[in-house]
């Protein structure tokens, strides 16, 4: 019996598993890179195991560092989580040599699926459909239609679609010369082509089968949002699919719990065996929620007995997950990295949030940035859809940029409503092109600054040191209003015009044009428009407080405070020197494009009798030099600019 | 509670309006044009440069809006003087208005900067000055270069006290002009607008022959680099208000009282709006100054007991004295409450301007007075001994005063209840306010009389129905003069409020009292028993 686990992972799914292990009374063990330190699954974890270093390689892919870190808190099984040493036959062989139970399949099971083509071999002997490689010859009109593919391409070099049986051979031999000339190898592939494939995967204990996900919407190929059970499957083709699925899990005697992913075409109903996942997917909670399960528990059941096979109850309602990553839609889904100020996201009933993160962490570069899986459950698809929508939408995330935004847009849209998913649905591939789900410009929301600026002088109202207590902005002699200013939303030309809020204070409290302010506090203003009522959250952050997070149910909006006065001497381009004195210049040390270190010497001024030597401050690319030897500079002028590579410290 | 009749308030709205159109005249300054073409330039006005001066969201009690009402100047006085919290500092703050004659100095302008700098000299407030003056209107010349010279005085004196004087130079401050920088602690000048020398081109070239310009004659970058009047020089307008507020965060500035040594308080249990219906459109009727007490001192709390502990409430009723809050300060109260003073009120008044001495309590005066008792039994009760004693007390009394003409203020009763000429710290009127030597009606009365004892001395007939028109002419002078815009404009007071701002107006000055160390006296005059 297994009486303290470690989790051979970190953040959310470490938290996951600790949460089984609690219900069940096991102790639990968490380890941590040196960024994790402060990540609350490891205060959550009875023990804790620093693995020093950053980098996964350095720490969490470290099998060695982790049998030592069992080896060191007295645990006595290892839970692997999803991804890192999670599908590693070698690190599992290793667990259970060094006599620790290890919550997972057999090495052997976790072999046979690891490799892509012997898989795929093992699947087509159990009578799973996979995707053959057909030949002119073996070609019936029953495997249309056809992609012929060459073996060295990619990105859709080389590829044709054949729809006719008669031009097959044709084609092949075109698809050969092709890649013959372009990558030096003719060798090409003909597969079953699925014009908008569908990934739906089985959830196996053992070779139970707990109903199916649908995980088609995806981007960069990543999952984002997943349901179960998958919407628009006919009857037969659900059976087929667990059937299938079942099938696999017999074939190589699996145990504990998996997932068998198949590419679905939704118009033929066809399917083909993609992969088997010999671990818990991050997507699991969905089975969970309609199940009524809980897949760790099972796991660890499967891990400590020779487990006899139980069979689920049938699935109820519908559940969907969204991976909440902070990452940039609009960038090319470029992560974030950086403090997540605030992270609260409401847990109604029926709905879950498994993050690794609270209100205050850092979210660092060096591992995946999805922050949080949040999954609701209802009794049917489109309220569990609406739900998660408004859980999202109530959400407060302030400091990194997510795909919140993106993801109501998703839940919202007519098309994922109806259930008409693909993995081309945010590549544009699908009927909803890319372009109409960036998430709406939050402008309809002229109350957001307004609650922005009366918060602020609520707040300055707080930290005054006399007449604390005085009405906010009080004159005997009104002239005019107080004034704040909100840097411009980013243009497609740079910034565009400050947004202004005219506010006036005073005895009867705060009077804003337009709006009825009916209550205000450093956190919180309650405006009224038109008849309509509505409170806006507002969070402040920033060395000054000039970054200003202001939620309301219509959504969020970040501004930033344009300072009412800018010291000159810091309004430079950043990376800039300027001339200390005013002198004259007897030497530059350096040439426009060249690279210099921190402390190289840029250029000598003479002043005073005296010689200054001015230096790069960081390393990087001298973009400007505005002087020459023997120009005479003024105080303040700048000399030279000196540009950091980007992230690098300033 | 008794029921109020809805005239009280309605009268009081409509002297409030009427009050907010004269502050309205004060704030378009030099009228729209000029403020345009000031604007085309770049420049800010005097309240926008104080705007962007104090601290975001703070007060700004402006003093004197209304000067110079009632003459041949703009209202105002083109230059606006006020209180504003910068850095967290309370400070003296006098700002020129350029769009009125260039920001000349005519004999108000003067009379309203000797009166901010007597502010900041008894609170002991840093000064900033906002400069920008053509200089003395010269056709007044005669009424402010003589008297002008204690401008200047004023500041050094200000800087000898410890009280740090600051100027920010935003355009011309010319010839004696130019001695507001040369006496400052610091001065801060925007480059390519300050223009500061004792001559100008013409000048020197009638004086010397010398050719010159404005620049190298007195330009913020002559000043800053060559002859090192400006400390600082400022990118423009902004640039100096920043250095400015960075020099007063600087100062290292303590109260003498501290604010976190204020006790919390409780606001008033009532609502500052009854106020409005507490004054009587007519004076002649009384009411009880209890009422206005109760909305402007603390509630009860944790901290304060009572919101009021009266002294002698049985004593000369006609007086209310005793003792409360206002935003957590201790004040000792002294309020009319028939109108008229009796020896015993005097007497009462007297003890209690003692008691407030003996602990350091800093004393408030509510007005609304119809003067001291006249009459045989009056005289010869001693009226004027009694009256005399309280004006004795009020007068070497240091605790700090504060007054406020809620209604009346006439004869003697205006100097017992420490009026302008007794120097209180503060002295703010009410729309509803009048103050005279006596009441119109009775000073024609007064008038009639004397004229009527004269002809019959003469052994002429008194034309009683002839006087009736002179009687008309002085009642309605005297009337106008005892209102509160005519005798604000006067700089009778430092300016007239909104009932509803007294408790905030009030909090101000207190909490600007406590920049300054205070004790009260045990030396006064004789009392005369």
């Amino acid at each position: 019996m297994i009486t303290r686990l470690l989790v051979a992972n970190r953040a959310e799914i470490a938290s996951r598993v600790f949460r089984t292990c609690r219900d069940l009374g096991i102790e639990t063990v968490a380890i941590h890179s040196d960024a994790d330190t402060d990540l609350p699954y490891v205060a959550e974890a009875d023990h804790a195991v620093h693995l020093p270093g950053n980098s996964p390689a350095e720490t969490y892919l470290r099998a060695d560092l982790v049998l030592d870190a069992a080896r060191r808190s007295g645990a006595d099984a290892i839970h692997p989580g999803y991804g890192f040493l999670s599908e590693n036959a070698d690190f599992a062989r290793a667990v259970i040599a060094a006599g620790l139970t290890w919550v997972g399949p057999a090495p052997e099971s976790i072999e046979s699926m690891g490799s892509k083509i012997e898989s795929k071999k093992l699947m087509e002997a159990a009578g799973v459909p996979v995707l053959t490689n057909h030949t002119a010859e073996s070609a019936t009109e029953a495997d249309l239609p056809l992609l012929v593919k060459a073996s060295a391409g990619g990105g859709g070099r080389g590829m044709r679609i054949v729809r006719t049986l008669a031009d097959l051979p044709g084609e092949i031999e075109k698809a050969r010369a092709e890649a013959e000339s372009a990558f030096g190898d003719g060798t090409v592939f003909v597969e079953a082509y699925v014009e908008r494939g569908r990934h739906v995967e089985v959830q196996v204990v053992g070779s139970s089968v707990y109903g199916e996900r649908d995980c088609s919407i995806q981007r960069r190929h990543q999952k984002v949002v997943e349901e179960s059970p998958a919407p628009g499957l006919t009857t037969e083709t659900r059976t087929a699919l667990h059937d299938a699925a079942r099938k696999a899990a017999e074939a190589i005697d699996y145990r504990g719990a998996g997932t068998v992913e198949f590419l679905l075409d939704p118009d033929t109903q066809r399917f083909f065996f993609l992969e088997m996942n010999t671990r818990l997917q991050v997507e699991h909670p969905v089975t969970e929620a309609v199940h009524g399960v809980d897949l760790v528990a099972l796991q660890i059941a499967a891990a400590e007995a020779d487990w006899t096979m139980g069979w689920p109850d049938p699935p109820s309602g519908h559940a969907i997950e969204v991976r909440l990553y902070a990452e940039d839609p609009a960038a090319d889904y470029q992560p974030q990295s950086g403090e997540l100020t605030t992270f609260e996201i409401p847990t109604p009933e029926g709905v879950r949030v498994d993050s690794g993160f609270v209100s205050g962490s850092v979210v660092s570069t060096h591992y995946d940035a999805m922050l949080a899986k949040v999954i609701a459950w209802a009794p049917t698809r489109t309220a569990a859809a609406r739900k998660l929508a408004g859980v999202l939408r109530s959400a407060r995330i302030h400091g990194l940029v997510t795909n919140r935004d993106l993801l109501v847009e998703i839940l919202r849209d007519e098309t994922f409503l109806a259930g008409d998913v693909s993995t081309a649905f945010l590549a544009g591939g699908g009927e909803t092109p890319i372009a109409s789900l960036a998430p709406r410009p939050s402008a309809g929301s002229p109350g957001v600054p307004v609650a922005a600026a009366l918060a602020l002088a609520e707040q300055a109202r707080l930290a005054r040191t006399v007449q604390q207590r005085l009405p906010v902005a009080w004159r005997n002699v009104p002239s005019q209003p107080q004034v704040t200013l909100f840097q411009g939303p980013e243009g497609p030309e740079g910034p565009e015009d400050p947004i202004s809020v005219a506010w006036w204070g005073g005895r009867d409290g705060y009077v804003v044009d337009g709006h009825t302010v009916i209550a205000a506090s450093a956190t919180a203003v309650t405006l009224e428009s038109d008849g309509v009522r509505t409170t806006y959250d507002v969070t402040t952050s920033g060395a000054d407080g000039g970054v200003v997070d202001v939620d309301h149910p219509g959504g969020h909006q970040r501004l930033s405070v344009v300072p009412r006065f800018v010291d000159p001497a810091d309004a430079v381009a950043s990376g800039s020197l300027l001339a200390p004195m005013p002198g004259t210049v007897v030497r530059v040390a350096v040439e426009a494009g060249q690279q210099v270190a921190a402390g190289d010497v840029v250029l000598v001024l003479e002043a005073m009798k005296m010689q200054h030597t001015v230096t790069a401050p960081t390393a990087g690319t001298v973009t400007e030099i505005n002087v020459h030897t023997g120009a005479q500079v003024a105080a303040g002028e700048v000399l030279a600019v000196v540009d950091a590579p980007e992230g690098a410290p300033a | 509670m008794t029921t109020t009749p809805v005239s009280h308030r309605d009268a009081m709205l409509e002297k409030i309006d009427a009050l907010e159109a004269e502050h309205a005249k004060a704030v378009a300054g030099g009228g729209e044009r000029s403020v345009a073409r000031h604007h085309k330039r770049g420049k800010l006005m005097p309240r926008e440069r104080i705007e962007l001066l104090v601290d975001e969201g703070s007060a700004f009690l402006e003093l004197s809006p209304l000067a110079a009402w009632g003459s041949d100047f703009t209202v105002g006085a083109s230059v606006v003087t006020g209180i504003g919290v910068v850095e967290g500092v309370e400070c003296m703050i006098t700002a020129n208005d350029p769009s009125v004659k260039g920001g000349a100095s005519n004999p108000w302008t003067t009379k309203k900067i000797f009166r901010a700098s007597q502010i900041a000299e008894e609170n002991g407030l840093p000064t900033i000055s906002l400069v920008e003056s053509g200089g003395a209107d010269l056709p007044t010349q005669k009424e402010i270069f003589i008297p002008g010279g204690k401008l200047f005085r004023d500041i050094t004196r200000a800087s000898a006290r410890k009280e740090p004087t600051v100027a920010l130079v935003f355009g011309n401050s010319t010839a004696g002009g130019a001695y507001v920088p040369g006496m400052s602690d610091y001065t801060v000048m925007v480059k390519e607008q300050a223009k500061v020398f004792l001559g100008g081109p013409p000048l020197v070239k009638m004086a010397t022959g010398e050719e010159s310009d404005d620049e190298s004659l007195g330009g913020a970058e002559m000043h800053a680099r060559t002859s090192g009047l400006a400390d600082y020089l400022a990118e423009d307008e902004r640039d100096a208000i920043r250095i400015g507020r960075r020099i007063i965060a600087r100062l290292n500035w303590r109260k003498a009282r501290p604010d976190a040594d204020v006790p919390t308080y409780a606001e008033p249990a009532g609502d500052a709006d009854d106020l409005l219906d507490l004054i009587p459109s007519d004076l002649k009727e009384p009411f009880d100054p209890r009422d206005v007490i109760a909305l402007l001192c603390d509630g009860v709390s944790e901290t304060n007991g009572a919101a009021f502990d009266e002294f002698k409430p049985l004593y000369g009723t006609s007086l209310v004295t005793g003792w409360a809050r206002l935003h957590g300060r201790p004040i000792g109260i002294i309020a009319n409450a028939q109108g008229v003073l009796f020896s015993e009120e005097a007497q009462k008044a007297t003890q209690f301007v003692q008691l407030a001495n003996q602990s350091d309590t800093p004393l408030l005066f509510l007005h609304n007075t119809t003067g001291y008792m006249v009459g045989k039994e009056y005289e010869q009760g001693g009226i004027i001994k009694h009256g005399a004693m309280m004006i004795n007390a009020i007068s070497n009394s240091t605790v700090p005063h504060l007054t406020v003409i809620l209604g009346a203020s006439y004869g003697a009763g205006n100097y017992g209840m420490n009026g302008r000429a007794f120097d209180p710290r503060f002295l703010f009127t009410w729309p509803s306010a009048k103050s005279a030597v006596m009441g119109p009606a009775q000073l024609a009365g007064v008038l009639e009389i004397v004229a009527e004892q004269s002809a019959t001395s003469k052994g002429e007939t008194f034309d009683a129905e002839g006087f009736k028109a002179v009687k008309e002419v002085v009642e309605a002078q005297i009337e106008e003069q005892s209102m509160p815009y005519f005798l604000s404009g006067m700089m009778y007071d430092d300016g007239v409020i909104d009932p509803r701002d007294t408790r905030t107006v009030l909090g101000i000055c207190l909490s600007v009292i406590d920049n300054k160390t205070f004790a009260g006296t045990d030396r006064f005059g004789v009392f005369r028993m």
